[in-house]
């Protein structure tokens, strides 16, 4: 019988039924970070309880690290020094590998599982961190669990798991000048809402899919959870391979045939299928409090649910494009890896931000993209437009109570949530990709980047 | 954990909007240390405090008011828990009190939290979650079925969830009691997939 990539994997990690009638389902790696990870830890000791394979099991210090230069465990966020400190002694009574605060190799978990070939294809990856699904980029079945499940995961080496539904998406055609792979999945979660997932893994295939590097492709999974799907995966193709190979935990070579079998047969059938024409894609922008809130940069604000009009404080009927913003944001996991940092600064190159702005900040994805961004001199650009440059990690991306504006102010972020609150008491946040923040922070106002690339062009 | 009561009777609290996310259950700044209580303070601070540093309640927020104080039922709309995998918006619900939401779909890491926690996620209709607010509610798991607004309402949930909360069950425990096919399974992948196990850590 034709079989899905998921069908495949699955199969491959079935170990027994359990009585209940759920699956126990064999997890390959296991990733925490010290927000949540540290709970999973303390409990796990608590309960007397081991590490079934420490070597398959990873941490890193991403989620309330300070990034400014010159960090040690010290946090803007109160009591935040405790989970930093936490983490790290559980960690080494545990016997797992930590990527601590100032390592070499210290990032955002999503940025660095690839960078360290520590996701590859075929494998199951879990993380108490919803945006594990960025990793199914990689062919991987990757998906955030809650601490209890992370508990299960690393004592057991399983998930007691139901078996979820199948949905492909599938953007077919090309995507013009300007329109990326932030732009691909904010589209989707527009038009199918962000609970249209719901139940499912999906696969993104198709040939605009196929035509984005790794890097884009872990952005467009990274936001399946915002569509409330388990997980988003692609099947890996030769950039996959390439990308991974050499890494420090890859294997150095790709050559079993059990890694060519990692693709949903032709003939697969999925529970649901959704076509979306990628070349009819704009650049888009968040207008509300929900990702499904959001319209083409072009676009008029619709009429949506009255408390998200009034959180953000814009009308329906008013353009999207020039409504004025305090503050710029590009970092994430959804954003922050070397060609997001490489297309912004383009953007950015000779220009400042306009005066109005009153924070602009560069956060790199890990240490690793800092330092290839630094060798490449994008830092520069970033400081002459009027960018602060720090170190990795998740930073503005939410709000763990030490940095922050005003209440009422308004951010352009290359981040993924745009909810009440996510960035700070009162704070109003718009989402978009790295080169409509960047534009957008030099005229001051919610900008369609494609305008900055034009007069980009002219000058050049 | 404790088992579920064999049936639950509360007023039910109406926090009827779409997509309620686990920020604004638990925002971040309120989880303070790595432990699992002391989160009740902080639920839903955005929306139960006109000021939340210094705790001033909003008196128009639903668990603030008299007839939902000491509600054990919620109920909302779609995609309820979405966003952030913390598992901290389900511990802070469940020291508050709560034992059941019933709203039109969750988030799937949140559910799956809820049944590890031992509050019991039920999904209904729009039009009846409106038509039993605002309770008396009753619910009966091992029948599968809410009572409310002069019906009786059948759910569906999975047998193996059913049997955890019934039970008070710890999903590691009952695990482990398949350790051994989970030991001979990993020893035939290690020969399969040799590049899944890594070296000891260093
Ligand atoms: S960057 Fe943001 S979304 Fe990504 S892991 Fe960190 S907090 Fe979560």
């Amino acid at each position: 019988m034709a079989k899905t990539l998921f069908d495949k994997i699955w199969e491959m990690h079935a170990v027994a039924p359990t009585p209940g009638g759920a699956t126990l389902i064999a997890v390959d790696r296991v990733f925490l970070h010290e927000r949540t990870g540290a709970a999973a830890l303390k409990r796990m000791a608590e309960m007397g309880r081991k590490v079934r394979d420490p070597a398959r099991v990873f941490a890193v210090m991403d989620h309330i690290v300070d990034t400014r230069p010159g960090r040690g465990d010290g946090t803007l966020m109160q009591g935040g020094t405790g989970f930093i400190t936490e983490t790290r002694a559980a960690c080494r009574d545990a016997g797992i590998t930590l990527f601590d605060v100032n390592d070499r190799d210290q990032g955002i978990v999503h940025v660095i599982s690839p960078e360290q070939g520590i996701v590859l294809p075929g494998l199951t990856l879990v993380a108490p961190d919803s945006h594990t699904c960025t990793q199914g980029a990689f062919g991987a079945l990757a998906w955030g669990i809650g601490s209890s499940e992370a508990e299960h995961a690393m004592v057991t080496g399983t998930l007691r798991l139901e078996k979820p539904k199948t949905m492909q998406v599938r953007f077919d055609g090309k995507l013009s000048e300007g329109v990326t792979a932030k732009d691909m999945i904010l589209t989707l979660i527009a038009a199918h809402g962000a609970g249209g997932g719901a139940g499912h893994v999906v696969e993104f295939a198709g040939e605009a899919v196929s035509a984005l590097d790794m890097e884009a492709r872990m952005t467009l999974c990274n936001m399946a959870t915002e569509f409330s799907a388990m997980t988003g995966m692609i099947a890996p193709d030769a950039k996959t391979y390439e990308f991974l190979s050499g890494r420090t935990y890859a294997p150095t070579k790709f050559d079993d045939p059990a890694w060519a079998d990692l693709i949903s047969d032709t003939d697969a059938v999925f529970d649901e299928e959704i076509t979306i024409d990628a070349s009819a894609i704009a650049p888009m922008v968040s207008w509300g409090t929900s990702p499904e809130q959001t319209i083409a940069v072009t676009g008029t604000i619709p009429q949506g649910p009255a408390q998200a009009h009034e959180y953000i404080g814009l009308n329906a009927g008013t353009a999207i494009a020039g409504t004025p913003i305090d503050v710029a944001f590009i970092g994430s996991c959804t954003n922050s890896r070397i060609s997001d940092l490489r297309r912004a600064a383009r953007i950015l190159r000779g220009k400042r931000i306009a005066p109005s702005i009153k924070t602009a900040l560069v956060v790199p994805g890990s240490l690793s993209v800092k330092r290839q961004a630094e060798a490449e001199g994008l830092h520069d650009i970033f400081t002459a437009a009027g960018f602060e440059w720090r170190m990795s990690g998740c930073s503005l991306c939410f709000y763990a109570g030490g940095e922050g504006f005003a209440p009422g102010s308004r951010t352009i972020s290359s981040t993924n949530r745009n909810f009440e609150g996510r960035q700070g008491p009162g704070i109003r946040t718009h989402i978009a990709s790295p080169e409509t923040v960047a534009a957008s922070a030099i005229v001051g106002a919610i900008t369609d980047p494609r305008d900055a690339m034009a007069d980009k062009a002219g000058v050049s | 954990m404790t088992p579920f009561p064999n049936t639950l009777t509360s007023a039910a609290a109406p926090l009827m909007r779409d997509n309620i996310d686990t920020d604004t259950i638990i925002p971040s700044r309120e989880m303070r240390s790595t432990g699992r209580d002391g989160l009740a303070d902080g639920m839903f601070a955005p929306w139960r405090y006109d000021d939340a540093d210094a705790r001033i309640e909003n008196p128009q927020f639903v668990l603030n008011q008299p007839a939902f104080r000491s509600a054990t039922i919620l109920l909302s709309g779609a995609n309820f828990g979405c966003g952030s995998s913390r598992e901290h918006a389900v511990w802070a619900l469940a020291e508050w009190g709560i034992k059941a939401i019933i709203a039109e779909s969750f988030a799937p890491i949140f559910h799956g939290n809820c049944i590890r926690n031992g509050i019991l996620p039920i999904t209904l209709p729009r039009d009846v979650i409106d038509g039993i607010a605002p309770g008396p509610v009753t619910i009966d798991l091992s029948a599968q079925s809410v009572i409310g607004g002069g019906a009786s309402h059948a759910f569906d949930i999975d047998a193996e969830a059913k049997q955890m909360l019934m039970k008070g069950l710890d999903a590691i425990d009952l695990t482990m009691e398949q350790d051994r096919a989970i030991g001979s399974w990993t020893m035939a992948d290690r020969a399969a997939r040799p590049w899944v196990y890594l070296a000891k850590a260093g």
